[in-house]
């Protein structure tokens, strides 16, 4: 069976989660408890990178879709990161492009946060 | 005629069985020809599909069984999804607005828009009082 592991590290003051595997409805939880956990702690300037995940199904954007209100409305924001394009292409068939950052690499997603900061 | 392979697998109604089912269905793809982008659309349809049955039509019940048969010819990847609980008509889904959700924090509905744009034929019908999805991707 394929695994989902995720990673929690600070850089720059900012939240970064690493996903590693395969997000789908079994492993969506795992990533809901991450999220949860750093809005609970108020952190909301968060980039989740994408590099070594997989695959990704419907649950694990569901879980992007039911936190970013929260986060955006204390001010902060959710990035995401170095998505390989099947990835990728999951998030633009469900239109997410338009509502989410989604960037090429961390770096990008700092200079977003440094920006709207600004 | 064109020779046409039948494999079917049966798993219990549990998300931690989704991801056999998607080595199940993208390994026949595979090793039937089907191009890498094919592959990835049929994994993902397949698991949105059985994603679906499992949560709303058994409510996540694992002594229930959810029965995957796949049929494969010169044309085309042909798989039959059957179950015997809570029936969902495919076509009468609407497409979901992101928009919307977001701001109601709302999820779910994306499934079944995934399932009929990344296969060429989605269709639902009741047979038995049996649940039978079919979908349908074609090799050219």
């Amino acid at each position: 069976m394929k695994t989902f592991n995720i990673s929690h590290r600070t850089k720059s003051g900012l939240e970064v989660l690493d996903l590693q595997g395969e997000l789908d409805a079994h492993t969506a939880s795992q990533l809901e408890d991450a999220l949860k956990n750093l809005i609970h702690n108020n952190k909301s300037n968060i980039i989740v990178n994408f590099r070594e995940l997989d695959y990704i199904a419907s649950a694990g954007l569901g879980v992007f879709m039911a936190y970013i209100e929260d986060v955006r409305s204390t001010g902060g924001d959710i990035k995401l990161t170095n998505m390989n394009d099947k990835v990728y292409n999951v998030f633009d068939l469900l239109g997410f492009p338009t509502l989410y950052d989604i960037l090429q690499d961390e770096m990008q997603a700092i200079e977003k946060f440094l920006d709207e900061e600004g | 005629m064109a020779k046409l392979e039948t494999y079917k697998k049966t798993v219990g109604a549990s998300t931690e069985n989704l991801s056999a089912i998607r080595e199940f269905v993208a390994g026949h793809a595979l090793a039937h020809g089907f191009d890498e982008n094919k592959v990835a659309d049929i994994r993902l349809a397949v698991d949105e599909a059985c994603t679906n049955i499992i949560k709303h039509a058994y409510g996540n019940d694992p002594t229930e069984n959810l029965e995957i048969t796949i049929e494969i010819d010169d044309e085309k990847f042909m798989i039959y999804l059957v179950d015997r609980g809570e029936g969902f008509d495919v076509k009468t889904y609407q497409k979901p607005n992101l928009k919307k959700q977001i701001e109601q924090r709302k999820r779910g509905g994306m499934g079944v828009h995934l399932m009929v744009n990344l296969m060429d034929e989605v269709t639902y019908q009741v047979k038995n009082n049996m649940n039978v999805l079919c979908m349908c991707k074609n090799r050219n």
